[in-house]
């Protein structure tokens, strides 16, 4: 039982549409906050590629091959750790069912590797069947540095955290291992509807 | 192992306000009591968590303003169109209760083997964090060079002025303010943004492997990395916090 904040009302936010899309502890935003814990690299396209490896066949797109497979836009909320989330964002990428194959993944992890030495966990099954993409556009646009570019992982129904900024390679494991907020506190999963935010939660 | 040392659950903890201090006619600092508080680092932050009466609650974070061992304090700047600052920095008094939980976050911190020379750049209330820093070096007996620029829109918003100065008299950092907006008659410091003109002029050589900290809004923190790393500091040197989004609550 949480004790009560003396005085403190809480600005009632206008809930229409919204209901049942924002997870606990979140607010709305019409923003769309910068968070990274190191600066923003700019990485060109044709220094840019893609790879798979690890305990999957190995495999690297350079960019032009990448923007040649097939991609989907894809409308989702939004939810970052630090408290803000933003409804109905649009962005362009390629799903990881495309990246990763067909193959059973059952019991396998993938960590996910950027530019600037961030890395960030998943289960592999959380990013297949139609959950997870990488993403080079948002809201028609491609996608910019701060924000990622020229891509990153989208992983809509995790913390935000997880959906890696510059993501540049993907490490399928048979085993978990902490990335880089892991190791630092954060929870290893990252439900924002359980709000685990923090080891422990 | 690292990795045992942040496992522990991190619970929400009654804590009371033992006392507020007005730091700028937007800023006030709130030194709150938290009972079981495990230690913190210099430059982490912590959860609040306020309850309205129908229970409707709103969750924040906020940089630590203290240094380790010392009690625990944040320093909240009222935004106008916020919903948790304003009453923190308006309604809150000493004797009230909030909930906490922290310390959160292990990468924008500083500790004294951590070494330097120590360049700590901050637009507005992104002083908050480095000025734990600045405090733990103090506390620790530290003499690691430490340069501290400081971007503030006018005299009256500079945070922890008075501190400031002291270590600047006596403790061996440089401290450099920038006012951006506005300059009270005869200033001769620095009037600009945080640009690559006065960062080549001021932050230490990457000759020397410095250690940077910035620390401020999205657009500030932004610039002020990128002009770093285009000075030669390595992308793992640079360590950052940003805060609001463009102009977020």
């Amino acid at each position: 039982m949480s004790s009560v904040s003396r005085g403190f009302r809480g600005r009632r936010r206008d809930v229409g549409g919204e209901e049942g899309r924002v997870p606990p502890g979140q607010y709305v935003t019409q923003d769309f906050p910068v968070l990274s814990a190191g600066p923003t690299p700019h990485t060109p396209h044709d220094q840019w590629s893609f790879s798979v490896e690890g305990a999957i066949t190995p495999r690297t797109w350079t960019w032009e091959e990448f923007r040649s497979l097939p991609s989907e836009t894809v409308t989702a909320d939004i939810h970052c750790v630090t408290r803000w989330s933003k409804l109905d964002t649009v962005w362009e990428g390629v799903s990881l069912d495309t990246l990763l194959g067909q193959a059973d993944r059952g019991g396998m992890f993938v960590m996910a590797h950027c530019d600037g030495g961030y890395t960030t966990n998943l289960p592999a099954q959380d990013v297949l069947g139609g959950q997870a993409w990488v993403a080079f556009g948002y809201g028609g646009q491609p996608l910019p540095p701060e924000h990622g570019g020229p891509a990153r992982l989208l992983v809509p129904h995790l913390y935000f955290w997880k959906s890696a900024k510059w993501v540049r390679r993907l490490l399928l494991l048979d085993h978990d291992m902490p990335g880089f907020w892991e190791t630092y506190g954060y929870h290893n999963y990252g439900d924002p509807w359980r709000e685990q935010r923090y080891s422990g939660d | 192992m690292a990795r045992a040392a942040v496992q522990r659950r991190l619970t929400w903890q009654l804590a009371t306000v033992d006392a507020v201090t007005d730091e700028t006619p937007r800023v006030r600092t709130l030194t709150v009591g938290v009972p079981g508080w495990p230690g913190h680092q210099a430059g982490q932050h912590l959860d609040i968590r306020l309850t309205a009466e129908d229970g409707y609650q709103a969750e924040r974070e906020y940089s630590v303003a203290s240094a380790p061992g010392e009690p625990v304090a944040i320093t909240v700047e009222r935004l106008d169109d916020g919903e948790v600052s304003p009453y923190l920095t308006q309604e809150l008094q000493a004797g009230d209760e909030i909930e906490v939980r922290g310390p959160v976050g292990g990468y924008f911190v500083w500790r004294p083997e951590d070494g330097g020379p120590l360049l700590l750049i901050a637009g507005g209330s992104g002083i908050v964090p480095l000025r734990a820093m600045l405090r733990h070096r103090q506390q620790t007996g530290s003499t690691v060079p430490t340069r501290l620029i400081y971007s503030a829109r006018t005299r009256q918003d500079v945070i922890y002025s008075a501190e400031l100065m002291e270590l600047q008299q006596g403790d061996g950092v440089d401290v450099v303010l920038t006012l951006t907006r506005e300059q009270p008659p005869g200033w001769d410091g620095h009037t600009g943004r945080v640009d690559a003109e006065l960062l080549r002029e001021l932050a230490w050589p990457a000759g020397q492997d410095p250690l940077a900290y910035v620390c401020g809004p999205t657009a500030f923190a932004e610039a002020v990395s990128a002009t770093l790393v285009g000075l030669g500091y390595p992308p793992q040197r640079v360590r950052i916090e940003r805060f609001g989004g463009t102009g977020g609550p």
